[in-house]
């Protein structure tokens, strides 16, 4: 059963990934597509859970984690750029 | 046994279809404040209800509880708001047609991203005049 609920959360993830990846392709604004990437961080971030569940293994974990501290910090750094010109004064 | 696989089930249903709306929300709404509501919802609720599941999967079913998850959950938790607070800072600052329509803050100090704080007024210039 929780195969199957892999399965398909698999299949909702992928269609978010493409919902993600058409708004950073179209996005009139950089600030969408800053916010298109920091989604797909959050939609891979679920993947990776979603695959851990379905092979059994804990050892994804420390992927998940580590995404979500690249994300967070790539987010910032963009928007840091954005806001003072300049990433670290 | 059973009950505790379908609660699992149900939660990775649940991530799954929160990351889906989030996703949606973001390819479909008309503007950046809007757009900003989608994802949020994504990190907190879909996130979380996933990253449940997987601790009860581990918990109950393997019988190893794993302290991983409530590691992401706190750090996806503690970053999504400053994430979206950033995002709506920066979209002020770039915007010239949202400045006009901010309400005023009620305050002798003008709005965060615009003008500087009390504290540093005296210590740094204001951003009009180090920008160039």
């Amino acid at each position: 059963m929780i195969d199957i609920a892999c399965i398909i959360a698999t299949a909702a993830i992928a269609i978010a990934s493409l919902l993600t990846l058409y708004r950073l392709a179209r996005g009139p604004d950089v600030l969408d597509r800053i916010l298109a990437l920091d989604t797909l961080v959050i939609n891979t971030i679920g993947l990776i859970v979603v695959i851990g569940l379905w092979f059994r293994t804990t050892m994804y974990f420390e992927t998940a984690l580590l995404f979500a501290m690249v994300g967070f910090v790539t987010t910032v750094a963009l928007c840091k750029y954005l806001l003072r010109g300049n990433v670290i004064e | 046994m059973v009950i505790a696989e379908i609660v699992i089930s149900l939660l990775i249903l649940v991530g799954a279809f929160f990351l889906f709306v989030g996703s949606l929300g973001l390819a479909k709404l008309p503007d950046l404040m809007r757009r900003l509501h989608g994802p949020t919802k994504a990190t907190t609720l879909g996130i979380g209800s996933m990253l449940i599941a997987s601790m009860l999967y581990f918990w109950i079913v393997e019988g190893n509880p794993s302290i991983h998850e409530l590691l992401i959950t706190l750090f996806l938790f503690l970053t999504a708001p400053v994430t979206a607070q950033m995002i709506a800072k920066a979209y002020i600052l770039h915007e010239r047609r949202e400045r006009e329509v901010l309400p005023d803050t009620g305050r002798p100090v003008g709005w965060a991203t615009l003008d500087a704080a009390e504290a540093d007024q005296h210590s740094e210039p204001a951003r009009t005049s180090s920008a160039e």
